[in-house]
């Protein structure tokens, strides 16, 4: 134990984790959204409640079919990605021709639904899921404790990011991708489906929201609300990156989970609406974000 | 936004255009002064505050074409300051002098009319600083920063001492209008709301009818080209939010009035979302939509209070049923079929 500027290291670098596993959110939630908004033109407002889509998804498996965090690691992101599929079939494919306002107003409406409809059958407080017991304990690092079960969740989050990283912008499918969301008719013309690949990819993104929301079922219980504000804390995330870059929004959601995170340990009061003031002092400064290309 | 404005909804000669709606005027300030007799009082106030709450925020998307995702904070805060001023009346701003001080200005209650117009500039004051920073960003970035800028009010407004956190500012006194006018009269209280909105109303189409308001509908077709006919669009645009802020203030603060209270409700987000689906059901861009549209979602959730959060299940489904199939909205498709513009 020892102290740095008057707070004991306990402190300052257990709410650094906390902060870097808010981080893990904001950069797989704001990567997921910059994915959709690069093939889409669609600012995914479902998103957040597409999140809490994933955690219920692992409580449901584990509640009705007894199936564990491992399996719902993978089922849930691939069943809450399926139900992505049919939106973006049944709904968002008739909205690309038209202003933007219209995707980000349909998708408010099916998030209000959503979690409406959750609210309405589990209430607003939360059900436990339980740590899997291969990550159950912890560390003792000396200067502070670390519970297996976060440590894994900043692993894996960043393994995720970067792979979807280098799917993107080092593999030839990402080129495809990128390449659609340039100029998609050209694309079309060399052969490409790119129409199914818009929804491979609406899906892929809802994925990536769907296994943010069961990695923190275990940390922050599972309830209808638990997307819905935390969607606004991400794309107050967006804007301060930027959503033309991968990395960018890789790295702009884990600064500012750490942000956060340190600011709760040296300033309190500030640590719901930081992430807002550094937004607002990005826009003074550069208001095309951090990572952004053009406005 | 090729919805918003239909060219074939407003072939008719200009003359007839501005009867149509001058006649539309006519007949919806007939029927707001009668109303009483066949409505409570009490839902025909909450349904014009919300109508002139709508308006504010169909200045910005109808008529700019900028989507406000935070109009709720200056609902929110317009309530909260005028209830705080009808109420309590003194005002401390902390100031910075080597160490924080507090500057007190030591006002009483104030009447109800001094408590909007002070609503109303505070708003205003934060349509200021607000619209400053979000019309630095365009198109969708500029929903998401109103959006997250009014969060952090909301967090302001959950931890600000004079607003009462979640018990929010309650009885609030409705006080004597300019003196004379008891105001705790339901019937008096009436009418001055249905004035304040009339006259709100009549400013607003004033403004859209200007040589600002086309200077604005000009950025809304195609800003580049506003931009290089030599017209600083980002003044403009700056203008018409603090316009929109304030009405939106004098909106929640004569909210505040009626109710006798002002609460966390007024200030976050599903408000921002609920005055979005006024608009849209209404009609982006036209100018009675609004109106329309308020009267049908307060008419709907009278309706549905009793079912709970399945309200939010609706709004949503009409959400989704406006932007796929009914983009002009109620009165869009009115004025479409009629060829006239409301």
């Amino acid at each position: 134990m020892f102290e740095i500027f008057g707070i004991s290291s306990q402190a300052l670098f257990g709410q650094l984790l906390i902060g870097l596993i808010n981080g893990s959110f904001y950069a797989l939630l704001s990567l997921g959204l910059a994915v959709i908004f690069g093939m889409l033109n669609i600012i995914n407002f479902t998103h957040g409640a597409q999140y809490m889509l994933g955690a219920f998804a692992a409580f449901f498996l584990l509640q009705y079919a007894g199936l564990g965090y491992w399996w719902a690691i993978v089922v849930a992101p691939l069943a809450v990605g399926a139900t992505g599929i049919v939106i973006e079939r049944l709904f968002l494919q008739w909205l690309y021709k038209l202003d933007h306002l219209y995707g980000l107003l349909l998708t408010f409406g099916l998030a209000l639904m959503i979690e409406g409809t959750f609210r309405n059958f589990f209430g607003s407080s939360g059900l436990p899921y339980a740590v899997p017991p291969e990550l159950q304990g912890g560390q003792n690092l000396g200067f502070m404790f670390l519970p297996n079960y976060r440590a894994w969740v900043v692993v894996f989050s960043i393994a995720v990011c970067l792979s979807t990283w280098f799917v993107i912008e080092r593999t030839k499918l990402g080129a495809y991708l990128r390449a659609a969301t340039e100029n998609p008719t050209l694309v079309r013309a060399f052969g490409i489906n790119v129409p199914r690949m818009i929804t491979l990819t609406y899906g892929f993104g809802v994925a990536l929201a769907a296994l943010a929301g069961v990695m923190a079922a275990p940390i922050y219980n599972v309830s209808p609300q638990m997307g819905a504000n935390l969607i606004i804390v991400v794309f107050a995330v967006v804007v301060i990156g930027g959503m033309g870059s991968i990395m960018g929004a890789i790295l702009t959601g884990f600064g500012l989970g750490v942000i956060e995170g340190l600011t709760k340990v040296f300033f309190p009061e500030a640590s719901n609406t930081v992430i807002f003031i550094v937004m607002a002092i990005v826009l003074l400064i550069r208001p095309a974000g951090l990572f952004g290309r053009g406005v | 936004m090729a919805d918003v404005a239909d060219p074939k909804a407003t072939q008719a000669t200009p003359a007839l255009r501005s009867q149509s709606e001058v006649i539309a005027f006519v007949i919806m300030a007939v029927a707001l002064v009668v109303a009483p007799a066949f409505a409570y009082p009490v839902f025909l106030m909450k349904a014009l505050c919300f109508a002139l709450f709508a308006c504010a925020f169909n200045l910005l998307i109808g008529y700019v074409g900028l989507l406000s995702f935070g109009h709720a904070l200056f609902f929110g805060w317009g309530a909260y300051f005028a209830a705080h001023l009808a109420k309590v009346g003194a005002v401390s701003l902390p100031f910075w002098l080597g160490k924080w001080h507090w500057l007190v200005i030591p006002l009483p209650p104030l009447p109800p009319e001094l408590a909007i117009l002070g609503g109303a500039l505070f708003a205003a004051l934060l349509g200021l600083i607000v619209g400053a920073l979000a019309i630095r960003r365009q198109g969708i970035y500029f929903a998401m920063v109103t959006l997250a800028l009014a969060q952090m009010m909301f967090f302001f407004a959950v931890q600000a001492p004079f607003t009462h956190g979640e018990d929010g500012i309650q009885a609030v006194p409705r006080g004597k209008l300019l003196g004379f006018i008891d105001l705790a009269d339901q019937t008096n209280m009436y009418f001055t709301v249905l004035v304040i909105f009339l006259g709100c109303f009549l400013l607003i189409y004033r403004i859209i009818n200007s040589p600002f308001g086309e200077v604005l509908k000009a950025i809304r077709e195609n800003e580049p080209r506003a931009i290089s006919l030599g017209y600083k669009t980002e003044r403009y645009k700056l203008v018409a939010f603090v316009l929109s802020a304030t009405f939106a203030g004098v909106a929640g603060a004569t909210k505040a009035l009626v109710f006798q209270l002002a609460s966390l409700t007024d200030v976050d987000w599903p408000m921002s979302g609920e005055v979005i689906l006024m608009t849209l059901v209404g009609g982006l861009g036209t100018l009675f939509g609004p109106v329309a549209g308020a009267f049908f979602v307060v008419t709907l959730e009278n309706y549905l209070t009793t079912i709970g959060q399945w309200v939010f299940v609706v709004q949503g489904a009409i959400f989704v049923g406006c932007v796929l199939l009914l983009r002009r909205g109620i009165i869009g498709e009115l004025a479409r079929v009629l060829r006239i513009k409301l």
